[in-house]
């Protein structure tokens, strides 16, 4: 069974962003790039199935900037077998990605396509359903634990105040989220390897993609910030305060 | 006249608090509140929505498959229904997040995830980066589809009136998916999103035994327990406890943080309390730069005192 892998390169979750001044956006020169953690929980979730026996190939996919090479590069090292990237310097949003994806789809033929939930740049968690809904394919959103059989897949889902599990029918559509597994990292001569693994480069017109965005960024600010800081001296200070001068309690 | 069709999230018997949230969201964007009910046997659920202010009418579909909707049919559900408004609006829970984008990709719309405040009935702002910006969008679609931040809009209150309730088409079920069981965790305390006051403890509480002092403080405050990200990768308490950009969003009226540093991540989730107390013997952790009231100390000591305090205190009322 091949598996298709999406992969966002992003601001690494390390790295404390700097809103621009001129409120357009957010600072991304200089800034350390990396793999958006959800995709590297589903890039392992795939290598886990092929040394598992049912994967046999995994392709990873990213879209954006000839910059992406490096995530797919990672993706690589880490134990996928070749990428695909589609070149544009357009931002794109999580429809215009939906659609580029299906169309890759279209041509590779997988038989699951696992991705991370959400990106932790614009934090939108709608790539994964917008592209199963776009196939006609069933989804397995926010995925815990995943299990494949013959003809179905058994997703174990992270709901609010617990987990749900459903069976989807394959081809399906799975997102990642936190505690599926640890991804591992990759080893040295792993990276070496994936040097010479294939990328394969695409356009979203070579693939008949219309990816003008459909929102408008008005503006980018920082949010409100709060005044804290004060320090108390004890408990009694403290319940007497959330009692009379906050009054919470 | 312009309206908004709101999925309701519900358990069948009762709405969700976020619905009552989403509602009032929906309110500002400016049109008539249609309420859809899609469930099994929840004309109680229906009858509910119909009491909310704003509410103008409720659509409720009912079938044995709906009981736990699958994301597929309750996509085409609310596709079917979209034409007639201009926005469709849900919350952002883990219900919302699901099916949302299905049907915004099923329209050919962009989703605008996660709103915080409406500005206009095409203009919304929602957080981006962990909540570490905001962004303000503007939507070019002809029908906008929005997931809410429930914690950003007070909940709509029920209402003199009783909105008219319609029956629905529930649709064909795709088959594409089958719903096999869920674990949800049985709780003795309000649940982390709807506490008016929240307890949590982090990696300084040293072990999941000792969350007992916290229960105790709870229990006395009738607040939830939360826990941040360390504290459950360390196992102390299990996932659905954790507080967060990766786990739940809260805005209780009072947050006690105990032992927990306040990493970005943790901040996200509930720096829109309304009052944060922080209790840490680091007097350098960042938890206390959000906090209204700093306790630095050792919590192992900290803890109980102020549990005995607030014994001695909430009994004299």
């Amino acid at each position: 069974m091949k598996v298709l892998v999406a992969v966002k390169r992003v601001i690494d979750y390390n790295v404390k962003i700097r809103v621009k001044a001129d409120k357009t956006g957010v600072e991304t020169a200089n800034v350390k790039m990396s793999m958006n953690p959800f995709d590297e929980i589903a890039v392992e979730e795939a290598i886990r199935l092929k040394e598992g026996g049912a994967a046999t190939e995994i392709v990873a996919v990213s879209i954006g900037p000839q910059a992406c090479q490096e995530t797919i590069r990672t993706a690589l090292a880490m134990g996928a077998d070749r990428g695909i990237h589609v070149l544009t310097d357009q931002p794109v949003e999580p429809l215009a990605v939906a659609k580029l994806l299906k169309a890759v789809v279209a041509a590779e033929n997988p038989q699951l396509v696992i991705l991370g939930k959400q990106a932790i740049d614009d934090d939108c968690n709608q790539t994964g359903q917008m592209l199963s809904a776009l196939l006609g394919w069933p989804q397995g959103a926010f995925a815990s634990k995943l299990k494949l059989g013959a003809d179905e897949a058994t997703v174990t889902r992270e709901v609010d105040g617990g987990l749900e599990t459903i069976a989807v029918k394959l081809p399906a559509v799975v997102t990642a989220d936190l505690r599926l597994n640890e991804p591992r990292y990759a080893s040295l001569p792993n990276i070496m390897k994936a040097k010479k693994k294939p990328i394969d480069q695409k356009t979203p017109e070579a693939l008949g993609v219309d990816i003008a965005p459909r929102l408008v960024t008005l503006q980018v600010t920082e949010p409100v910030k709060r005044q804290g800081g004060k320090k108390l001296g004890s408990v009694e200070e403290l319940v007497e305060k959330l009692m009379t001068e906050a009054q919470v309690i | 006249m312009p309206s908004a069709l709101v999925i309701a999230e519900h358990d069948n018997h009762a709405l969700k608090g976020s619905t009552a949230h989403a509602i009032t969201a929906a309110r500002e964007m400016g049109g008539e509140i249609h309420v859809l009910i899609a469930g099994s046997g929840c004309r109680a659920v229906a009858e509910e929505a119909a009491k909310l202010e704003g509410v103008g009418k409720v659509l409720l579909a009912e079938a044995p498959a709906l009981e736990h909707p699958a994301a597929e049919d309750l996509a085409a559900l609310a596709v079917a229904l979209a034409e007639s408004h201009d926005h469709i609006v849900a919350p952002a829970s883990t219900f919302g997040k699901n099916f949302m984008p299905r049907v915004a990709a099923l329209l050919d719309v962009a989703q605008i995830s996660d709103i915080s405040a409406v500005i206009a009935p095409d203009i919304f702002e929602r957080p981006i980066y962990a909540g570490n910006a905001i962004a303000r969008v503007q939507s070019k679609d002809p029908v906008k589809v929005i997931t809410v931040r429930g914690t950003a809009f007070p909940s709509a209150r029920p209402g003199a009136s009783r909105a008219p309730i319609e029956t629905i088409d529930p649709g064909q079920e795709t088959g594409l998916s089958r719903f096999l069981g869920a674990e949800l965790a049985q709780l003795a305390r309000p649940e982390l999103t709807a506490a008016r006051i929240i307890v949590s403890g982090g990696r300084g509480m040293q072990s999941g035994d000792n969350f007992k002092l916290l229960e105790s403080l709870a229990d006395k405050l009738g607040a939830a327990v939360g826990a941040s990200r360390a504290a459950v990768d360390a196992g102390f308490v299990p996932n659905d406890y954790q507080v967060g950009q990766t786990g739940k969003i809260v805005a209780p009226e009072l947050y006690i943080a105990v032992g927990i540093s306040g990493a970005i991540q943790h901040l996200a989730g509930m720096k829109d309390s309304k009052v944060i107390v922080a209790i840490n013997k680091d007097e350098e952790a960042p938890i206390f730069q959000v906090a209204d009231y700093g306790l630095v100390g050792d919590l192992f000591q900290i803890v109980p005192a102020l549990d005995a305090e607030l014994a001695k205190k909430l009994a004299n009322r």
